[in-house]
């Protein structure tokens, strides 16, 4: 018998159950049910209740609470907002996810597209730009998920420095809500970022900083 | 009521199940060692607190608690049925599933695999799962090295040591201690480094960049597979985890067929649950999630072997099989006053704690572990904390009453409690004996200090090792009351 055969006998005879018949439809997760499998009627959240303004501030204190660097920005502004932040870093030959309309950056900084840049060589970048999928104000997380303007993974994880640029329409409140806007295109690869790169491993001291990027900053364009 | 016959438990000789001594061994080794009581006491405490702040920042917590129990036990009750999803989907995208029934054909497959690749060297993220099959030793064996990359993981491997938590499995060792170790083991580390945390970190990050860069095998665990989408999911705090899953050629994901969750919108409950229950952040810094291989994106090869070694034996009883839930968030061990005082070491499993005791006794079979259930004091903490609402201690009583009736069962000698007990009922069932019994129990004052006394004689000197009895005191009950009532009042 093969692995897997022994693996699934083993299983089904464990639940001593013909496999075939008694599995019900797969679906979501149900409502709560208490250890007797009787459901209680309760339910978690899945929808946040905040206002547009509030959701956006709430996005933003997360973030910071984290160690993000936060600039606000009103669309007209963010050229102004990535020039001075790329400044302020002193960031000067960055890679840009290839999809990423990016707005004249000034004099001295150059942009370069990613084309499948080698890991070695995207280590001698000073940065990256991306933009992202989803953002998750309870948390303060930003979801990448592949799309030409936020690039394939390596971008945004050998540089040091990750500037991220998130719209209020990407941004919902709570954790279920990113994962109902993900569903369509679960496939890809996902990489969920709240704050940067962070160890606890030495008497439980917070170092940030370890193997991804050390400094996120993220450009919150939104009224 | 299950039977738990046949089922096959984790081989021995491979892996990191089993202690080399009974807990009450260890425990009292490592209570006598000052400085790691000293060190548990700041983690456990600090990781607590931080916990219980974010953990009361969600209203729901609760239903959140309450549909992470369901989805646990609706994967298991359909547990076949999932994996074969899951297999599915990997396969649809790319991916190839290995199926292994215990350590022993993992470690093959993944040496297999490596070999293939002409590679001789393999990152790794933290892994449970790899670390119960000894994994890196059965590469090693073949001649493959394999590079822990957490930092707390680099500190065990460098310090060739083992961990001794689920989360923070270098948590037994101060900053002094791990600069003592980089110094001696990192080649070309700064001799000019200080235990600085920060100075510390750097030091690894230096050491781990260049083989991040050159890898090309990456090898993982994986926190959670959903069998809907056949997506793969890794909770991880430093960037090591993204690095080994982006970067190489090949990777491997070895996972515990108990991971598999059976839809997507089931991580919209366990990405709240397992980061607040374990690091005590709202959201840990990274999490990865790759479905099969995404063609210009990581890596071009992906495997995922699916391992049993003793699951399905947990499966098979129905009242032990709620320890598969565990997301190993290691919440249960900081609350516990047990692991707290003796740390993980003492459980002789990669899995220490409340979950270990009862985990670990459930994949080797419960005579193999037979003294982790008695780990406990049965207060419950674990259960409280528990994201998927486990039951520990219905589930270590449970497992108590099975390493009694298996004992029976193969009639081996009754130990000192039964034999105490059988004693006791032949006493208490007639006024005279039980009298005659208590009177004779005064004749231990004269072994008390201070109205404690430490040691027993034989039959109850097992018992008292952990515990110091009081001294009897001068007078029965029975003789005081007829002595009260003789009194003219």
């Amino acid at each position: 018998m093969s692995g897997r055969e022994e693996v699934l006998a083993r299983i089904r005879a464990a639940l001593a159950y013909d496999g075939e018949t008694a599995h019900p439809a797969i679906t979501g997760p149900g409502p709560a049910v208490d250890s007797s499998g009787a459901s209680t009627g309760a339910q978690f959240q899945t929808w946040g209740d905040l206002e547009p303004g509030p959701l956006l501030d709430l996005l933003a204190e997360r973030l910071a609470d984290y160690r993000a660097i936060v600039r606000r920005a009103a669309p007209a502004e963010l050229a102004a907002a990535l020039g001075a932040a790329l400044a302020d870093r002193g960031a000067r030959r960055i890679v840009v996810a290839p999809g990423l309309d990016l707005p004249a950056l000034p004099d001295g900084i150059k942009a370069v597209p990613d084309d499948g840049i080698p890991a070695h060589d995207l280590d001698a970048f000073d940065g990256v730009v991306t933009g992202a999928a989803v953002a998750i104000a309870e948390t303060g997380t930003i979801v990448l998920d592949g799309s030409p303007d936020q690039g394939r993974r390596a971008i945004t994880l050998v540089p040091d420095y990750h500037l991220c640029i998130v719209h209020a329409a990407q941004v919902v409140e709570l954790v279920p809500e990113a994962i109902t806007r993900l569903a369509a295109g679960a496939d890809r690869p996902l990489t969920w970022i709240s704050g940067p790169s962070a160890t606890s491993d030495i008497e439980l001291k917070r170092v940030e900083g370890v193997h991804g990027p050390r400094t996120l900053e993220v450009i919150l364009v939104g009224p | 009521m299950s039977t738990y016959l046949g089922m096959p438990t984790a081989p021995k000789g491979v892996g990191h199940l089993r202690g080399s001594e009974p807990f009450p061994a260890a425990a009292r080794r490592a209570l006598a060692d000052t400085q790691l009581r000293h060190n548990l006491a700041m983690a456990t405490a600090t990781i607590r607190a931080k916990r219980a702040a974010v953990v009361a920042e969600v209203p729901d917590w609760e239903e959140l608690r309450a549909a992470g129990q369901a989805a646990k036990a609706g994967a298991m009750r359909h547990l076949d049925r999932y994996l074969e999803q899951l297999e599915t989907q990997v396969q649809a995208r790319g991916g190839t599933v290995h199926w292994a029934t215990d350590a022993v054909a993992a470690n093959r497959i993944v040496t297999d695999l490596v070999a293939a690749t002409g590679s001789r060297e393999a990152v790794k993220v933290k892994s449970m799962v790899t670390d119960e099959i000894g994994l890196n030793e059965a590469l090693a064996a073949a001649g493959i090295t394999a590079h822990e990359t957490d930092l707390a993981e680099l500190i065990i491997q460098l310090g060739h040591d083992r961990p001794s938590h689920i989360l923070v499995p270098a948590i037994h060792r101060n900053r002094a201690e791990i600069r003592e170790i980089f110094l001696r083991e990192m080649a070309a580390v700064d001799p000019a480094l200080t235990d600085d945390p920060a100075a510390l970190a750097e030091a690894a990050r230096l050491y781990l960049r260049r083989r991040f860069l050159a890898a090309r095998v990456g090898i993982s665990g994986a926190n959670f597979a959903i069998a809907e989408t056949g997506t793969l999911c890794v909770v991880e705090s430093e960037g090591n985890g993204r690095m080994c899953l982006t970067l190489p050629d090949t990777l491997i994901t070895v996972m515990g067929i108990e991971k598999v969750l059976p839809s997507w919108q089931d991580l919209a409950v366990f990405l709240q649950l397992l980061p607040r229950s374990s690091t005590g952040e709202r959201m840990n810094p990274y999490t990865s999630m790759w479905t099969g291989v995404t063609p210009g994106d990581g890596p071009r090869q992906f495997h995922l072997v699916l391992l049993d070694n003793g699951r399905t034996a947990a499966l098979a009883d129905e009242t032990g099989r709620q320890a598969l839930h565990c997301i190993r968030c290691s919440a249960c061990l900081n609350v516990c006053p047990v692991y707290e005082r003796v740390g993980g070491h003492a459980y002789g499993s990669v899995y220490p704690g409340p979950i270990g005791a009862v985990l670990s006794p459930q994949l080797t079979g419960v005579e193999e572990n037979a003294s982790l259930p008695y780990a406990s004091s049965l207060c419950g903490a674990c259960y409280d904390v528990c994201p998927v609402k486990i039951d520990i201690p219905s589930v270590l009583v449970h497992l108590r009453a099975r390493h009694v009736d298996e004992a029976r069962k193969e009639r081996r000698l009754p130990h000192a409690e039964a034999i105490a007990m059988a004693a006791a009922s032949w006493v208490m069932a007639e006024p005279r004996r039980y009298s005659a019994a208590q009177r004779a129990g005064r004749l231990g004052r004269p072994l008390g200090r201070r109205g404690r006394i430490g040691q027993l004689p034989p039959l109850l000197s097992a018992w008292a090792q952990a515990r110091d009895s009081p001294v009897p005191p001068s007078q029965t009950f029975r003789q005081w009351w007829r002595d009260e009532h003789r009194k003219p009042s």
